[in-house]
């Protein structure tokens, strides 16, 4: 018998018991497109973090107290352990290092950002005026803050889109006063707004935050500075020059460091980007791996749907079988009758699967479900893997019933009519 | 052309055995039409699935134009069966869904013989359906079906016409024109037919009767001496 006959006696079968069919494929359906759509957004997620933490810039290094990264919480309690100082970055920048090309400190808190019946929260971040600089940040109107306002210890305000949006809908907001609160409302100064930032869309933190000068708030805030005179900070960010070797940059600012803090263990943490990417991946591939199992549990849950029916199947047509082996079908060509039955039925699902999966995929990305936008990235792999999966399930799954129907004995099948 | 030696089979139903065949001899010669009788349980269906190459004996040869077939594998029997035997059911065997063209064509499909439909339309104008050919077997009477049947069984040229009750579901007057088309063949073409049969009326189109009793042949009328003159089978 011929592939062309086994597989015209296959679709026959399949078209003959349309609802059945139909039925078996939506398992296989389900299993291969949820594959596909999960694996994208897994793989989304992995470059919506790439993608914010390579927003923060280029060539970074990242130096955090050690107790700020445990509490994860920035703001006050940051500043109550911190034990970085601005001291410790002008000691870092004065080193004379050739791959170091910029450093920069700062402090961030939560704040509350007031203009008239307006108010978001949002984060503020003491800053020195080449942050921008460092943070590859660019101003969509007005102007960054400048060196004259480090200097002047001036009140200005540069703000994040999202919170320039909220607190000055169709407004210019340059020129405008905006009034932050800090240590949980207890102060409020106001300010004049003298920038907006581009928007820098995703996930990103800079769309939420607000930004003033560091001296304007540590000529007002005396807690700020440690017992010696030393201005904390909660975060000190190096720029390293391109392709300046990181790992060698890491461990001489760590030298230094524990040489200023007269520590053998650090009380810091040195994070380059490279890192924090690599520590973002591992969570997001653990998350594709995860869903991409759960992907194949009902890829496999489809797998054996098919194979249930092809059993059936067998079973039903115990007298067709009979029929077939009394007019010459050898085992072989009731195997391959068989097999290419579910193998038909399992390509067919993998194929619609497949544009299900990727319609999916398309139609989720950059949607926001619940307050999460979500990206998904499409990954060719997991296209080719979901439908070998499903095209080997059911290969696997027709082999046992096509056994089955070999041991039909044709005699008893056709004395049962 | 066909001669079975001494075969016996035995079939074991709970702790007793069932002698199904108990030491049959038979030699049936090209172009004779022979009806083989005897009562359910006589033996006689054993008989015509061992020569159909649907069983195999526990005893004894079979040979097939000169050929030991007893001892073929199951791959080899059923090669064998498409090319050498058609069968006729009580039940017409037909599969649900398929044209009158299709069924017939169905043997040709596992010979992988080219040129299937031109084949199987002439089998159905053969044995009178040349205007049911696109039919299905729901739109068919008995009748049509079973001649449907015959056309697959004729289809690949068989040797042998293997026809177990043909006319067992179908009324006198339409169990006579299977019969006649039956014979025709036999008649007329030079098939080999044999029949199963426990009706002394559809027996009585056959030229040679064989009655079974408990797995043995009890009665053989032989060949008329005439036909077996003429229908010696060629020493090829």
């Amino acid at each position: 018998m011929s592939m062309l006959d086994a597989l015209r006696i296959a679709v026959r079968a399949i078209v003959a018991n349309r609802l059945r069919s139909l039925l078996t494929l939506l398992g296989l359906v389900i299993g291969v497109s949820s594959v596909i759509a999960l694996i994208a957004v897994g793989q989304g997620t992995q470059k919506g973090v790439s993608d914010q933490i390579r927003g923060l810039g280029t060539d970074l290094i990242f130096i955090e107290p050690s107790a700020a990264a445990t509490t994860q919480q920035g703001g006050t309690t940051a500043l109550i352990t911190t034990t970085l100082t601005q001291a410790d970055a002008y000691a870092i920048a004065a080193n004379g290092n050739p791959a170091i090309s910029a450093v920069t400190s700062h402090i961030t808190g939560d704040t509350q950002a007031i203009a008239g019946v307006n108010n978001v929260g949002a984060e503020s971040v003491f800053i020195s005026s080449n942050y921008a600089e460092v943070r590859d940040l660019d101003v969509a109107v007005g102007s960054f803050i400048a060196p004259q306002h480090d200097d002047a210890g001036s009140l200005v305000a540069v703000l994040g889109s999202r919170v320039a949006g909220t607190l000055y809908p169709g407004i210019d907001p340059v020129g405008q006063e905006v009034r932050l609160s800090f240590l949980a409302g207890r102060v409020v100064f106001a300010f004049t707004v003298i920038g907006v930032l581009q928007e820098v869309g995703g996930a990103a933190d800079a769309d939420d935050q607000v930004f003033v000068p560091l001296t304007g708030l540590a000529n007002r805030f005396r807690f700020l500075y440690t017992p010696t005179g030393d201005l904390r900070v909660t975060q000190i960010d190096v720029q390293a020059i391109p392709g300046a070797d990181t790992e060698e940059l890491k461990q001489q600012i760590t030298d230094l460091l524990l040489f200023r803090h007269n520590r053998t263990d650090p009380d810091f943490t040195v994070e380059s980007q490279d890192d924090l990417l690599d520590a973002a991946s591992e969570v997001a591939n653990t998350l594709s791996i995860l869903l991409g199992v759960i992907g194949g549990i009902s890829l496999l849950v489809g797998g054996i749907g098919v194979m249930n029916i092809m059993l059936v199947s067998v079973t039903e047509r115990t007298r067709e079988i009979g029929i077939r082996r009394a007019v010459g079908a050898t085992a072989t060509d009731i195997v391959n009758q068989f097999v290419t039955e579910a193998l038909a039925l399992s390509v067919l699902g993998g194929v619609i699967g497949i544009v299900i999966g990727v319609v999916a995929s398309l139609l989720v990305d950059g949607r926001t479900l619940g307050d999460q936008e979500m990206t998904t990235v499409i990954q060719a792999w997991s296209i080719a893997a979901a439908f070998g999966v499903s095209a080997g399930v059911g290969l696997l799954s027709g082999i046992y019933p096509a056994w089955r129907a070999t041991v039909v004995d044709p005699i008893a099948a056709l004395r049962n009519e | 052309m066909i001669r079975l030696d001494g075969v016996r089979k035995t079939f074991t139903a709970g702790d007793t055995q069932i002698h199904a065949l108990d030491g049959v001899s038979l030699e049936i010669q090209r172009g004779e039409f022979v009806a083989i009788m005897g009562q359910s349980g006589s033996g006689k269906s054993t008989m015509m699935n061992i020569i159909g190459l649907l069983d195999r004996p526990d005893e004894g040869a079979y040979l097939l134009s000169g050929q030991n077939v007893a001892t073929l594998n199951e791959h080899a029997r059923a090669r064998l069966r498409g090319t050498a035997f058609g069968f006729v059911f009580q039940s017409y065997s037909l599969l649900p869904r398929m044209s009158a063209l299709e069924q017939v064509e169905l043997p040709l499909i596992y010979q992988g013989v080219r040129d299937r439909r031109r084949r199987a339309a002439e089998a159905l104008v053969r044995v009178g359906l040349a205007d049911r050919i696109g039919h299905k077997p729901t739109q068919l009477s008995g009748g049509e079906q079973q001649r449907v049947a015959i056309a697959r069984s004729l289809v690949v040229d068989p040797l042998v016409v293997l026809a177990d009750e043909p006319t067992g579901a179908l009324d006198t007057a339409t169990g006579h024109e299977v019969m006649t088309l039956l014979s025709d063949l036999v008649y007329q073409h030079g098939m080999t037919i044999i029949l199963v049969t426990h009706e002394p009326e559809v027996a009585a189109f056959a030229d040679r009767t064989v009655r079974m009793r408990d797995g043995q042949i009890i009665e053989d009328t032989g060949a008329p001496s005439d036909a077996n003159a003429s229908r010696v089978e060629p020493t090829t």
